[in-house]
């Protein structure tokens, strides 16, 4: 059984700090597609549509039947594990630093036998196969790899090194909350606490105004306020000075949301205050805590680990009611694509957000259903928890996600109404 | 002729016999902004960022760009301002008249009262009481109300937010018409966000200074600091805006000439 992971002991300030490495990371364009699914957190592989077998690895056309016609699809990601190696030497620089490392060969129920890192509960196979539930999940280079986990979930199984090593859990890190203030930052900051999170740093864009709800969990002895407003460089870089060497995920719920289309103002004022929230604020935050996180980013077993940006589904489909607001998300959306390529080369993961409307402030006359913050904020940690990359929040979100790929004019249209 | 003047006023500062008050605050991005209902446009606070400091972005030179509002940091109030003075002569700070960036400045010092009370209104028998102290308010003065809100130190103690809105003192809705009838002062300065005290908007006109100021093509000066160094009558403002083409207001930096204590 794993043991459950310990509080890290404080860092010896006078050891180097170990940089990141990372494991091979070429795939074939093919092959992408487990990235794709991994980044979701789905489990598919490609299934041939006149034979029906499930192929493994991917491939151009059928192993069976040279058929072109292979489809990604959810497969049965049970198994066995017929054969378990444990490497104690390797010469990539990635997996000396980890070993032991467990790998094996599962037969799927689906057909293909594949090769697995495996957890550390699965029991090894004697004559016998063991039981075992793949998943797929993005590892330090941003590629899907195959986990074998044990059939049935065992007591801290996340905790385990070889999982640590494809997810994002913030248990024991600390966690940068870039707007505690707002209803969002709040619910974040609270699921990041009952997640097991060492730390928040609970960002303060406004000092001057008293949120009761905010003080209340800035009384909390792990809670540490910090005055940031993603729109002064000032603010910023002082924040990042001081705490970005400690900060392991950063969560960015800095937001600012106008109703408002394009043709009935005056002025960009209100677009431009978006802009600068919403984009250019990531950017800044993105410059002063880059650099360090990549740093980090193999500083111990609680090392600087993900990028969280809480963006919205409209990120990917302008609501015209919310013209300027949408084109900010629209550039959130881009930046956030280069942060990505970016913090990969250091195997730090950006987790994007695509809510539907969240219950606050600003959606007071958007019609239900609407998302409570907390559960928002839960499916977050879960998110980070599972590692993936994109994660699709409500009904709304999957809804509209769902029909931009079967019909993105009809989804522009019906909007636009 | 004018020049002995000069050279005199000159000579006089060489030597000390009069001094230079700096009436401006630092504008950093730090330092508060009016804040509106968020519904509403906001005025930008001040923001800078580097654009080359000696370094890749420019070798040899170090400079910055920076944003804000008109009305951000230590700012002048012009008279189209308020709507009470949109159709007024000469009301932009591009128009306005250039004598009128100098005139004498009579502070008021009420910061016993608004460290007890943060709404604290100016009354007309407070000024009468303040004149025969101090001696009658000459026409064409600045009245600057001195209240010691500069020195609060943090950007929550400065803007004073509660739940009913912000508390700052200011000028109550019958002494700003006595001042312009019978002292025909050239304005209305003071150390917090606003000419108006922060809960200006339940007067009667609301923001009185404003209106009856600029209604009046009078101007206003706020964000103001060191007035504790400017004697109750007898300093000089030098308070010159930007020229900005129709522009409503202007952040500057406002001088105070004033004899050596």
């Amino acid at each position: 059984m794993t043991e459950p992971l310990l509080k890290p002991r404080k860092k010896n300030p006078v050891e180097r700090t170990r940089l990141a490495t990372r494991p091979p990371g070429a795939r074939s364009r093919t092959a992408l597609g487990l990235t794709r699914a991994a980044a979701e957190g789905r489990f598919e592989l490609q299934v041939c549509a006149d034979c029906g077998s499930v192929q493994y690895p991917p491939r151009e056309v059928c192993g069976y039947c040279l058929s072109e016609h292979l489809a990604w699809k959810p497969v049965d990601n049970r198994g066995e594990l017929i054969a378990l190696s444990t490497l104690r030497h390797s010469n990539d620089l990635y997996f000396r630093e980890r070993l032991p490392w467990r790998v094996g060969t599962v037969k799927m129920t689906a057909g293909p036998v594949v090769v697995a890192h495996i957890h550390e509960d699965c029991a090894a196979p004697e004559g016998t196969g063991v039981p075992v539930r793949l998943t797929l999940k993005l590892d330090r280079s941003g590629q899907a790899v195959l986990h074998a986990l044990p059939a049935k979930d065992t007591p801290n199984m996340n905790d385990a090194a070889q999982m640590r090593e494809s997810t994002c859990d913030p248990k024991f890190r600390r966690v940068l909350v870039t707007d505690g203030k707002s209803a969002m930052g709040l619910a974040t900051a609270r699921a990041m606490l009952d997640a097991g999170a060492a730390t928040i740093f609970l960002g303060d864009p406004s000092s001057w105004k008293t949120v009761a709800a905010f003080d209340k969990l800035a009384a909390d002895p792990r809670v540490q306020v910090v005055e940031l407003d993603v729109t002064d460089t000032d603010s910023v870089d002082r924040v990042a000075a001081s705490i970005g060497g400690k900060v392991e995920i950063l969560v960015n719920t800095a937001s600012h949301l106008r109703d408002g289309g394009i043709l009935g103002r005056k002025d960009v004022i209100l677009a431009r205050d978006a802009m600068e929230v919403n984009v250019l604020g990531l950017m800044r935050l993105a410059q002063a805590f880059g650099p360090g996180m990549c740093f980090r980013a193999a500083d111990g077993s609680n090392h600087a680990v993900a990028w969280v940006n809480v963006l919205s589904i409209h990120a990917l489909a302008a609501l015209p009611s919310r013209g300027a607001w949408s084109a900010s998300m629209a550039a959130a959306l881009s930046a956030s694509q280069t942060l990505r390529a970016e913090l990969r080369g250091a195997g730090v993961r950006v987790l994007n957000v695509f809510p539907g409307p969240i219950e606050e402030d600003w959606e007071q006359l958007t019609p239900p259903p609407k998302l409570a913050p907390a559960a928002v904020a839960k499916a977050i940690v879960k998110g980070l928890q599972d590692g993936i990359e994109d994660l699709y929040v409500g009904d709304i979100a999957e809804e509209i996600r769902e029909r931009l790929r079967d019909n993105h004019k009809a989804v522009e249209r019906e909007l636009g109404q | 002729m004018s020049t002995p003047v000069l050279t005199q006023f000159l000579n006089e500062l060489l030597n000390g016999r009069l001094k230079m008050v700096d009436l401006t605050q630092t504008l950093s991005p730090e330092f508060p902004t009016i804040v509106l209902p968020p519904e509403f446009g906001q005025a930008w606070p001040f923001r800078i960022e580097e654009i080359s400091r000696y370094d890749e972005r420019g070798p040899a030179w170090y400079w910055n760009n920076f944003s804000m509002s008109e009305h951000t940091g230590t700012h002048f109030d012009a008279p189209a301002h308020w709507i009470s003075g949109k159709d007024l002569p000469d009301n932009t700070v591009d128009s306005m008249p250039v004598e009128n960036f100098i005139a004498a400045a009579c502070v008021i010092d009420v910061s016993k009262e608004a460290a007890e009370n943060a709404d604290f209104l100016l009354t007309i028998d407070y000024v009468k009481a303040w004149e025969e102290k101090h001696g009658r308010i000459p026409e064409r003065s600045w009245v600057l109300l001195r209240t010691d809100w500069s020195k609060r130190a943090t950007p929550k103690e400065y803007l004073n937010m509660a739940e009913d809105g912000a508390h700052s003192p200011g000028p109550d809705a019958e002494v700003v018409p006595w001042l312009i009838r019978e002292r025909n002062v050239h304005g209305f300065g003071t150390e917090s966000v606003g000419t108006d005290a922060g809960q200006a908007h339940h007067l009667n006109p609301p923001y009185p200074c404003h209106y009856f100021m600029h209604g009046n093509n009078r101007y206003g000066l706020q964000c103001l600091t060191n007035l504790d160094q400017l004697p109750p009558q007898g300093a000089l403002i030098f308070a010159a805006p930007l020229k900005i083409r129709n522009g409503s207001g202007s952040p500057l930096r406002v001088l105070a000439l004033t004899p050596s204590a």
